[in-house]
């Protein structure tokens, strides 16, 4: 099939972007999304034109690394990443617009490529369970219930990939930072420091610009990992009760 | 078959004989003895001194994460770097399957014996039994300690922990967290990793590549890294230096490795000094999905389990290969792994099924689409195992992965057979290390995937996170003290000359991949690099090929440094620059991996020389001649793309806890 892209284009962090109109011929359906802007980007090389920058590690679906906006929508219009999307999805003759994730706390780095380093800051201000090499006691000292395990495991899913800020009409994140406070909640290693943890990290999340949230539940749509939005309902109730001081 | 003929890696020239490793530094005495003793003789660092002594970790995968966290919370001053834009990303992320320990907690005959006794027979017995004994006995703590972080791993309904068997051994020994052990892990080694962090400990340096290896009076003494923000070259210097920067599976091109996994900073350091240690030691995994056409940039693996219960087939005659399959009636099927191995079937081990679905589509009767002119595919069916057990049980094993396949190539696995193929997805080989992990540069270290110790010449599934997470949290925070209780170590000068010299030279070659300005993309040459390695250094070798390849491989690297075409400037984001400086690498590096694959005139594991097989096809090891680790050390060639004659240190491979049997799963 053959495409329109238009594509953002940014030098650099300081530099004003745009939307730039490149044509791809001859895609096959079974290509990946970035398997065909490798194709675009070995035609721009030839042509003498620098290669759009895009973030990509795994293409399985799992690291977190790519993320585009694709006509408006992250990763695009199947519920998955950009990299597990595929040009079936597409029809011949179709204009994509191809953009970053747009919020103040994920600044543009260059062309398509943000700076993420925001949630590996959140992280930093309590989303892990203190205990030090060795001292872990037997792991069958403590069982978990079936229920709980399965709970923290759904929330632990979340690929840090930010496609929820991106969906959010406030840029929160959340969806993001209730999964790390869920997955944590949920389990009995978890329990000492859950009150203190919240409130860390919701502190270090509005610090870095994110928005409030609103209840609008783009980020779950969004979501490739299928993030419920009950999560947040985990993270508001968990930081009401630490903040009445009730823990 | 090989005669009493001089080896052709001597004849054409293409290395040396070096002097033997004389000495792993494994402590003498028994071996359920030795990590014990090896504890308590590593000198003491006192608690105090311990922040004045500065480590760098390059790589954040569970090897990386884990040692940076174990050291940061000990105390040390650690700096880790990874190229990705967060250590939560690094490539152990995708493991699937799961991970090994001797827990017993199935009561079902395991034990630390038996963990170690399956991985040194699992890797062909050319793995070392002091390194393995230890990876069996600390395997146990690895669960504890994740379990204590967070980790999620898969429950039984009375809340205690899940365990499957993985990979063809008969005990229950794999923990598991759905199909995303690798995320689950990695996710608790990140978290301890930024814990430490937010202790000061730790400083992180994302989306940051190591470039080169600084090497003062013969120690390692630190890195040169590029900011790969700002395309500044930075310099970082330490009291020791640890590499866990991963696979080179990638130098094949498609591989299941991600796209930015590189050799830059092993081969860099191997450069410096450091041997490399069996590099043709390749793992090929069997069930992966095949290529789909020419612009293929990765490929996907699809859990071994499959294999429990799908049949693996292709038509018996080559002009029904472009037939829809379900026309294709059974008697005109070729179950081959059934045929060939009736009592181990679908079951064999990875590098055998590997190389049975090669052999049947070199026989012009592979399936799928035509990629070139050839058909690189086989069935994996399940329609018995749905008439058996019905489509909705199938669902509930194996949902997840059929939907992963149906996203891939658009077709639906319930009612059409998948097809696979096999691809790289693992290398054994890496630098060599000894029992302290350490390389044979003082001061450097290497864990995890980069180093070559524990999985001799083929790995068994669930055995490379065990090894990631044994290195870094136990094993390495425990040796390398003995190394920085003599330090620290005299402050560097910014313009030490060696400090000088490895900053001059990426300088150098970062201006000269710029200004060269040819005619043909990087991937270009990777690609053709890639396609070298797969023909003449794959799943079957010949002495032919081999000699071939290196004279194909030295004509690409050529023209790589005369031809390549690399846009942009340094002092950006670029990434055709960074590809290029690990396609560059790649380049060296596969030169490396067939003159090791020329020398080794046996098979054994992954590593399948044709001239030395069975009578009935089997690969067919060589212990009177090779019963050793090939160590290579790097010679000459100062300029970029020149490499000298390697020379070739052997270590001796003794066994003494285990006996040495030929495998065979007839
Ligand atoms: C698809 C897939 C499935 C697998 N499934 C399993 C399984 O089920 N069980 C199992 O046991 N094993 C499995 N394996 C193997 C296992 O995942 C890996 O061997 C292991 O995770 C490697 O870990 P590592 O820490 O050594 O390296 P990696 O996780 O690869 O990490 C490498 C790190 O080094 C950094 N790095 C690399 N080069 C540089 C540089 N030049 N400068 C700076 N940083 C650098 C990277 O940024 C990264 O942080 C699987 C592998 C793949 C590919
Ligand atoms: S919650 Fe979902 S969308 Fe948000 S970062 Fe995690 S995986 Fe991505
Ligand atoms: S590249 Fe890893 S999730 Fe897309």
């Amino acid at each position: 099939m053959n495409l329109t892209l238009r594509i953002w284009r940014q030098a650099g962090p300081r530099h004003q972007g745009e939307l730039r109109t490149y044509k791809v011929k001859d895609i096959s359906p079974d290509m990946s999304f970035l398997e065909m802007l490798d194709v675009l980007n070995e035609q721009l090389n030839a042509a003498g034109e620098e290669p759009i920058a895009f973030d990509s590690d795994c293409r399985e679906g799992i690291c977190g690394t790519c993320g585009l906006m694709i006509s408006g929508e992250a990763h695009g219009p199947e519920k998955t990443t950009t990299c597990q999307l595929h040009m079936r999805s597409f029809s011949d003759g179709e204009v994509i617009t191809i953009e970053p994730w747009r919020a103040n706390a994920f600044p543009v780095i260059k062309d398509l490529v943000v700076d993420r380093g925001a949630f590996d800051r959140i992280i930093q201000a309590g989303g892990y369970i203190s205990v030090n090499t060795g001292s872990a006691p037997d792991a069958h000292a403590t069982p978990v219930p079936k229920r709980n395990a399965d709970r923290a495991f759904q929330a632990a899913e979340c690929i840090q990939c930010g496609a929820c800020v991106a969906a959010c009409p406030n840029a929160s994140a959340m969806l993001f930072l209730g999964s790390k406070v869920t997955h944590l909640a949920e389990l009995p290693q978890g329990q000492p420091e859950r009150m203190a943890r919240v409130v860390k990290m919701v502190d270090q999340h509005d610090a870095e610009g994110f928005g409030g949230c609103t209840n609008v539940g783009a980020c779950s749509q969004a979501c490739p990992k299928g993030i419920p939005q009950d999560v947040i309902s985990t993270l508001n109730f968990d930081l009401r009760t630490a903040l009445r001081g009730n823990r | 078959m090989f005669g009493k003929t001089e080896n052709a890696g001597v004849v054409h020239g293409l290395y040396t004989d070096g002097e033997p490793i004389a000495d792993t530094k494994a402590p003498a005495g028994p071996i359920a003895d030795m990590w014990r003793t090896r504890q308590f003789e590593a000198a003491l660092v006192n608690p105090s001194n311990r922040r004045k002594l500065d480590v760098i970790m390059v790589g954040t995968g569970l090897a990386g994460a884990s040692g940076a966290a174990t050291l940061g919370e000990a105390g040390y001053n650690v700096k880790v770097f990874c190229y990705q834009d967060s250590p939560r990303r690094a490539h152990s992320i995708a493991a699937q399957g799961g991970i090994n320990a001797a827990k017993n907690y199935k009561e079902d005959g395991d034990s630390v014996y038996r963990l170690f006794y399956d991985t040194v027979k699992g890797g062909d017995y050319r793995a070392r039994e002091s390194n393995v004994y230890r990876l069996a006995e600390v395997s146990a703590n690895i669960i504890d300690q994740c379990v204590a972080q967070g980790v999620p791993f898969a429950r039984e309904y009375g809340g205690l922990l899940d365990n499957r068997s993985f990979g063809g051994v008969q005990v229950s020994r794999t923990f598991y967290a759905r199909g995303q052990t690798g995320q689950q892990l990695l996710i608790g080694a990140y978290q301890a990793l930024e814990r430490q962090v937010a202790e000061g400990t730790v400083q992180q340096f994302s989306r940051h590549e190591m470039l080169e290896l600084i090497v003062v009076d013969g120690r390692a003494r630190g890195i040169i890294a590029r900011d790969l923000v700002t395309g500044a070259i930075e310099t970082h210097v330490a009291d020791a230096v640890v590499l866990a920067s991963g696979g080179y599976g990638n130098v094949f091109f498609l591989s299941t490795n991600a796209m930015g996994s590189n050799v830059t900073a092993t081969w860099r350091a191997h450069r410096k000094g450091a041997y490399m240690a069996n590099p043709c030691y390749t793992q090929i995994h069997p069930t992966c999905i095949p290529v789909s056409g020419e612009h293929q940039s990765k490929l996907t693996l699809m859990s071994e389990s499959l294999r429990n219960d799908g049949r693996i087939w292709v038509p018996k005659n080559r002009e029904d290969c472009d037939k829809d399959p379900r026309d294709i009636p059974e008697e005109d099927r070729d179950y081959y792994l059934e045929r060939i191995y009736p009592s181990f079937g679908n079951l064999v081990p990875r590098d055998i099924a590997s190389r049975q679905a090669k052999n049947v589509c070199d026989d012009g009767r592979g399936v799928g689409p035509l990629v070139g002119d050839f058909r690189r595919g086989v069935y994996l069916d399940f329609s018995d195992a749905i008439q058996r057990l019905g489509a909705a049980a199938v669902e509930a094993k194996y949902g997840n992965l059929f939907d992963m396949y149906a996203r891939i190539t658009g077709e639906n696995p319930y009612q059409v057979p998948m097809r696979i193929y096999p691809a790289v997805h693992y290398v054994m080989g890496g630098l060599w290390v000894d029992y302290d992990l350490q390389s044979t540069i003082p001061g450097l270290f290497v864990t995890g995937e980069a180093n070559f110790s524990d999985h001799g010449a083929n790995r068994l599934g669930a055995s490379a996170l065990m090894q990631g997470l044994a290195d870094g949290y136990f094993v390495l925070p425990n040796t390398i003290r003995d190394y920085l209780a003599k330090g620290p170590f005299t402050p560097l000068a910014a313009d030490d000359p060696a400090v000088a010299e490895a900053r001059g030279s990426v300088e150098r070659r970062t201006a000269r991949l710029l200004e060269i300005n040819g005619e043909r993309s990087v991937d270009s040459f990777h690609k053709e690099l890639g396609m070298i390695m797969w023909e003449y250094c794959g799943m079957e070798r010949t002495e032919e090929g081999l000699l071939k390849a290196v004279d194909l491989i030295r004509g690409l690297r050529e023209e790589f440094w005369r031809n390549v075409r690399v846009l942009g400037s340094a002092d950006t984001l670029n990434q055709s620059l960074e590809k290029a400086g690990r396609v560059a690498d790649f380049l060296e590096l596969g030169e490396l991996m067939c003159i090791d694959a020329l020398h080794r005139r046996e098979s054994c594991g992954g590593h399948f020389r044709a001239e030395s097989q069975t009578e009935d096809g089997e690969a067919m090891r060589n212990d009177d001649d090779f019963l050793y680790v090939a160590a290579w050390e790097f010679h000459g060639g100062d300029g970029d793309g020149e490499m000298g004659t390697p020379v070739l240190h052997k270590e001796d491979l003794v066994y003494e806890a285990i006996e040495l049997k030929q495998r065979s799963y007839k």
